[in-house]
């Protein structure tokens, strides 16, 4: 089954984009693109008070093809994951997302720690993100 | 020239050589024959006896090569042995290719034996000694596995390739390593592309390896020569490119005086660049380089940021933006490593670790840290006195204490005492020991700091050195009970791994910590002076003190523990909650259709 990642900025440009099998990128480009407005209207709806770190909701299913489920994750600097899997894949529990999650906000920090890494470039960190997300992805599929 | 002509070695084995291996063996055995115009014996004087005609090697030369090889000494005998020139007194061509031959064996791991030799081996390695020009010159990669070594040295290499073979690069800047360095797995960015069409070829052919680096050598190696004009060149270009590739005026570092064994081990003297590069953005050796200072320096490498971010990457173990020492080390390495054409590894090589590191090179790290942190922090006479003090406080706290909760005014210490509780084990016979090595009258150059593995068992004076500690530890605990629990509190809010690393500045806080405390110092250094008898009449009272202490230290640990397991707990409860909360939101929520 597919699974895809990716990591948008506060200012919801891509930072990273990942799809399992690779032939969807764009698609899930796209997904990714539609996904942000719910992602943006749950923020605000969130309230200024809370300070809300994890957030988790199942998104849009996607009309027209196989269901994907989508789940978004937004961290306090507003950094957001969004993951969409199969729904094919309903053995995916709530915590295992969650956990996912907590991988993904981990490997960010790590390539934030990174001086070279300029807060809003793509991130290439090749050997830690990036591994650790196909890992990820590999594992849910 | 192989097993036919065993004229000089009776019962020599048929010895097979390959086509690499003969020319390999053959200019070694020209140059070192050449070198001294023939004749002379290796092993008893026997002069006389030199085949008259026939080409032998010089006794000193093959010495010299034998010894390059960093065979252990009884190997080369035995080597020398074997291939009969101490039978025959001399090293002709049959012996010097044994030897060799048996060299390669040993070198791979194979006991010295003439069956070794039978097999198919890699050709010996040899490293010169600093005197001559070194250069490595190994297998080439289609002969044993996929890593050949190859001549590691920046321009060293860059001299000598540019010597001789005219098609290579000309800058020393981006100095061009041979390719079969490069395992197949590395990265194709990190690919040296601007390789000289001369490394090329020798990737395709292994005889052309080795004609390039013995010509290489033979301009260079003199056999115990001065330095012939190669390496008189070295220096200044040697400096000439460091200069380019970094800014920072650096020492006349050699960084090529003394080959690894692999490309990712760090010699001595590079180990030493290296700290002394790291003193220059942090005078404490045993802190660490935040990133954007490390950033800076490694930028002025001129790597691309791509390739400084990936080292940056490799070399930051426990990534929290920071360098310490050994990190530090390993990602210079790297940028050399880089620098010189080496591809970067996918993963930090073992030798690279810090902790690897931090093992292998205890010593100077040691003494940094002990020298720096002892000058830095000694203002005073009573900086000795003030040191073991604190320092045997610190360790002594840590044993008695498990959680930090003796509190002397700074979180490093706090940080340092959960570390150094975890590194140590027998704290208490360090203490004694410091007190007798330390006079008072001593400044400067104390013994091994507390920070180190414990050491052997304590001596007489043990008595002096509790008495010494309990004015400090009289101290320690009122100040602990008197700290609040917010205090406590601030050690827990550090993250977790920096105790690991700043483990050795205990001495530096430490004594900063001691130096306010005048109380202490005077009745201290008072009784250092005095025999100890003055001060043993205080220590039982101070035990007593020390043990109310270490209760209520205890007890206060336990209400904390207790506190934040409630507190943990409630956390979730309330997280729940709010979980509970965001689905009933999710649901009331009118459904947004796309």
């Amino acid at each position: 089954s597919r699974a895809s990642s990716a990591v948008l900025a506060r200012d919801n440009y891509p930072l990273y984009i990942r799809s399992s099998p690779t032939e969807n990128e764009l698609k899930f480009h796209y997904m990714v693109h539609t996904s942000l407005d719910v992602v943006d209207e749950k923020i605000s709806a969130m309230g200024k008070a809370l300070v809300d770190q994890r957030e988790l909701y199942l998104g849009l299913l996607y009309p027209t093809e196989d269901h994907k489920i989508k789940y978004g994750y937004v961290t306090n600097s507003k950094v957001k994951f969004v993951m969409v899997v199969d729904s094919s894949n309903t053995a995916l529990r709530d915590n295992e997302i969650r956990s996912m999650f907590r991988k993904l906000h981990s490997s960010y920090t790590d390539v934030m720690c990174n001086p070279f890494y300029n807060p809003g470039d793509r991130i290439q960190s090749r050997r830690a993100f990036d591994s650790m997300v196909t890992s990820m992805m590999v594992q849910v599929c | 020239m192989e097993a036919a002509a065993g004229g000089g070695c009776g019962s020599g084995p048929p010895l097979l050589l390959s086509e690499g291996e003969q020319q390999c063996y053959s200019e070694l055995f020209a140059r070192c024959a050449g070198a001294a115009g023939g004749g002379p014996v290796s092993g008893p004087p026997e002069a006389g006896r030199a085949v008259p005609g026939a080409v032998t090697a010089a006794a000193g030369t093959v010495a010299d090569l034998f010894r390059a090889s960093q065979l252990p000494a009884e190997t080369l005998h035995q080597i020398t042995e074997l291939c009969g020139a101490k039978r025959v007194g001399y090293f002709g061509p049959t012996q010097f290719y044994i030897a060799l031959k048996l060299i390669a064996a040993a070198q791979s791991g194979l006991p010295v034996r003439i069956e070794s030799i039978k097999c198919e081996l890699p050709l010996p390695r040899f490293m010169m000694s600093k005197t001559d020009a070194e250069i490595r010159f190994g297998n080439p990669a289609e002969l044993h596995g996929p890593k050949a070594q190859i001549p590691y040295s920046v321009t060293e290499k860059n001299t000598f390739k540019r010597m001789d073979d005219e098609d290579k690069q000309q800058e020393t800047q981006s100095p061009t390593m041979s390719p079969l360095a490069s395992p197949p797995s590395s990265p194709p960015h990190y690919q040296r592309v601007p390789l000289s069409h001369g490394y090329s070829k020798l990737r395709s052919s292994t005889e052309q390896m080795h004609p390039a680096p013995y010509e290489a050598r033979q301009p260079l190696v003199q056999p115990e020569g001065p330095s012939s004009g190669a390496p008189g060149a070295k220096p200044p270009r040697h400096q000439a490119s460091l200069i380019r590739s970094f800014s920072v005026e650096r020492e006349p570092h050699d960084n090529s005086s003394n080959y690894p064994e692999e490309p990712w081990r760090i010699t001595e003297e590079q180990r030493e660049y290296y700290i002394n590069q790291f003193r220059s953005l942090q005078p404490d050796p045993s802190s660490f380089i935040s990133g954007s200072v490390a950033k800076n320096f490694f930028t002025k490498s001129k790597l691309s940021i791509p390739e400084l971010s990936y080292i940056w990457e490799l070399s930051d173990a426990d990534c929290d933006g920071a360098l310490t020492l050994p990190e530090f080390c390993a990602a210079f390495h790297l940028i050399v490593a880089r620098k010189n054409g080496y591809p970067l590894p996918e993963g930090l090589p073992p030798t690279l670790q810090p902790e690897y590191l931090q093992a292998a090179f205890p010593k100077p790290k040691r003494e940094c840290t002990l020298f720096d942190s002892y000058s830095e922090s000694m203002p005073a006479n009573q900086q000795p006195r003030d040191l073991n003090r604190m320092e045997k406080l610190s360790i002594k706290d840590m044993a008695d204490f498990p959680v930090p909760a003796q509190d002397v005014t700074s979180d490093d210490k706090q940080e340092q005492n959960k570390a150094r509780l975890a590194l140590k084990s027998t704290v208490d016979e360090a203490l004694p020991k410091d007190m007798s090595e330390d006079p008072a009258t001593k400044s400067g150059l104390l013994p091994p700091p507390p920070a180190l593995p414990p050491r052997p068992c304590p001596s007489q004076s043990e008595q002096a050195s509790e008495a010494e500690i309990h004015p400090q530890l009289n101290r320690a605990p009122s100040q602990a009970a008197d700290s609040s629990p917010t205090k406590k509190d601030t050690p827990y809010s550090q993250p977790p791994s920096k105790p690991i690393r700043r483990k050795f500045r205990p001495e530096n806080s430490a004594t900063e910590n001691q130096e306010p405390s005048s109380t202490v110092g005077g009745p201290a250094s008072a009784a250092t002076g005095k025999p100890h008898t003055a001060v043993q009449k205080q220590s039982s009272k101070q035990k007593k003190a020390i043990q109310t202490a270490i209760r209520k230290n205890k007890e206060a640990n336990a209400v904390l523990a207790r506190l934040n397991s409630e507190l943990q707990q409630q956390l979730k409860e309330v997280h729940q909650e709010r979980i509970a909360l965001e689905n009933q939101l999710e649901q009331l929520r009118p459904v947004t259709v796309l």
